[in-house]
């Protein structure tokens, strides 16, 4: 056999077996926290290596308990949750009011500056979070902002930004500028433009830019816990998990039942919209 | 870059010499004044929750600004390098920077390595390509807590289903408490970081597979190309421009990490990252001012290890 074959063989089933073990690695820690949260604690705690849910002992006791009201006896998620999507979605809608015209005047206009603007967007997107956290901490201590939820909207928008501005950009950049300039022709102003012309046509990359937003805002974690973390009436989901998790009162199946729920929005978000969000994401990625 | 804009192609050279007192705007200066009104709001946000919070940075960093003496402390004044020589100077400084670097490596290089593999494994169409495409996905979109805390619940020695397994079928003698022993804290803190993050790099490098043409690889196989020789001398030619790209965005953004590390071990158990001290000298010393010099010093790292990277990787980056 010659060198070919055998190669071409081996690596067709190799290539099964890796893409197998891919799917159980990315998979499998998403399925044992399903598993874990509606499994009473004892059972865990006997047989801490099963991987299907018992006969009989399916449980959604941990589910009730971790979205009543602390008043109740609960884990007040519902609280959490309403805070997170509060924020998620004011984050979300101003992000897009400010992007949306920044990113057309960098796709679109000559202004002074315009160049600078890209450098400035990267080094702002790598730039330690950690470094801009100590100011804000201070500056909101100052304010009185902290443990407001209006100070982390106000956050999530300036850490959302370069990136809507980036991925809006390279949408608006492929829109012909024919169009838009027979729009002008017909009396639009710059504004009308854009409101009639080019958001309409770039609908698609608008949504995956608002879908990015609100997976960064819902999962943030650093400024929550800086923020909020003596407010817990304000905490949002991520925090409350994180700090619920490092004491030893609630079990451990009521709080997989809170990583479910602080999970499940996101995936079934992504999953209904991702390859509008991976080509979102990689626009760009051939430049290389 | 330079897509032409809609207004007539004046050359601003034309335009400078005095414009008689009273004729409208130009198009070309309207278009310029309109471009930065739209950008207005993006730069006003940007700038005042990232820049001036930067600079100020800096300057806290050679202050004596402790939470409670706060009101009391001036925003210039009283400049001191006390900070800077405490921070340098406190245990474990030098050991949380190599911590720091060794994650960053590590997590940079493991990331890569499986993206790598992850994307050129689901390159070719196959049934359900697209759920196992998604499904890789799931690690990076999850939320930071809700994945750390599955991880440290799986990795438990008592009720950990990794434990359960590694006694029942590895014969593991005792449980291995991976968060919180020194000796597997680091690599495990590692492996995380390559689980969480391979999706980013998959991403890039599949797109960048779905570039390359098919003549190239086609020309290959009559030429007599083995797979293996096609990946090595078609393949990734075309990718290491990517590769290299990955390797620079992924070390700073792992460099930066505070999250991870904080929700796994809460940097015990030799992992402490640099933005994790960060934080302990901000929260539970309230020593701002130590809290800056050390982020400062974090930043200043950073810079040096990214140019000597361009140095040698410049050009393929660019």
């Amino acid at each position: 056999m010659d060198r070919d074959v055998v190669e071409t063989v081996s690596l067709r089933w190799l290539r099964r077996l890796v893409i197998a073990a891919f799917l159980v690695v990315t998979v499998f820690p998403f399925y044992y926290m399903l598993v874990l949260s509606v499994r009473p604690i004892e059972r865990l705690l006997l047989d801490p290596g099963a991987l299907v849910v018992g006969f009989g002992e399916l449980t959604v006791a941990t589910y009730a308990e971790v979205l009543k009201a602390t008043d109740d006896g609960g884990q007040g998620f519902l609280t959490f949750i309403r805070n997170s999507g509060l924020v998620a979605v004011a984050a979300t809608v101003l992000t897009l009011l400010v992007a949306i015209p920044g990113a057309y005047a960098v796709a679109r206009l000559r202004f002074f500056g315009r160049r600078q603007v890209d450098f400035l967007f990267l080094a702002v997107y790598l730039f330690p979070t950690i470094v801009i956290a100590i100011p804000l901490f201070v500056a909101f201590s100052l304010a009185n902002l902290r443990g407001s939820l209006f100070g982390l909207v106000l956050v999530y928008i300036s850490q959302t930004l370069p990136v809507s501005v980036y991925m809006l950009r390279n949408y608006f950049e492929t829109i012909p500028v024919s169009l838009e300039e027979s729009a002008a022709i017909d009396g639009a102003g710059r504004l009308g433009i854009i409101r009639r012309v080019s958001l309409p046509l770039a609908m698609p990359s608008v949504m995956a830019v608002a879908l990015y937003d609100f997976m960064i805002a819902w999962n943030e974690f650093l400024f929550a816990l800086l923020f909020l973390v003596d407010k817990p009436n304000r905490w949002t989901v991520s925090l409350g998990l994180s700090l619920l998790a490092d004491g030893v009162e609630v079990p451990k199946t009521v709080l997989m039942a809170g990583s479910v729920v602080l999970t499940l929005p996101i995936v079934i978000l992504f999953f209904a919209s991702e390859r509008l969000l991976t080509e979102g994401l990689t626009s760009g990625a051939e430049k290389g | 870059m330079t897509t032409t804009a809609p207004g007539p192609g004046r050359s601003p050279t034309r335009e400078r010499p005095e414009p008689p007192r009273r004729r409208p705007l130009t198009l070309r200066r309207r278009e310029s004044r309109a471009g930065l009104a739209l950008v207005a709001p993006t730069l006003l946000v940007t700038i005042a929750v990232i820049g001036i919070p930067i600079v100020w940075t800096v300057v806290l960093a050679f202050q004596r600004v402790r939470l409670a003496t706060l009101r009391k402390t001036g925003l210039f004044g009283d400049f001191t390098m006390d900070n800077i020589d405490r921070v340098l100077h406190t245990p474990g400084f030098a050991e949380t920077l190599w911590v720091t670097l060794v994650y960053s490596v590590g997590g940079t290089v493991g990331s890569i390595l499986l993206g790598l593999v992850a994307a050129l494994v689901v390159r070719r169409p196959f049934r359900g390509r697209t759920l196992v495409r998604a499904s890789m996905l799931l690690p990076y979109v999850a939320p930071v807590v809700a994945v750390t805390f599955v991880w440290q619940v799986m990795l438990d020695p008592q009720l950990g289903i990794v434990n359960a397994w590694g006694q029942r079928l590895l014969g593991w003698d005792a449980p291995v408490p991976f968060l919180s022993q020194d000796s597997t804290a680091l690599t495990t803190v590692i492996v995380f970081e390559a689980w969480r993050y391979f999706p980013f790099a998959f991403l890039f490098l599949l797109a960048r597979l779905q570039a390359v043409p098919g003549e190239l690889e086609e020309a290959a196989r009559v030429d007599g190309a083995t797979p293996t020789q096609r990946f090595r001398h078609i393949l990734l030619p075309q990718l290491l421009p990517v590769i290299a790209l990955l390797g620079v965005l992924r070390f700073i953004m792992t460099f930066n990490k505070f999250d991870d590390v904080y929700l796994l071990t809460g940097g015990a158990a030799g992992t402490e990252v640099v933005s994790v001290r960060v934080y302990e000298f901000l929260t539970a010393r309230t020593d701002i001012g130590a809290a800056a010099a050390q982020a400062v010093v974090l930043a200043v790292v950073l810079i040096v290890f990214v140019l000597i990277y361009l140095r040698f990787f410049g050009r393929r980056v660019s």
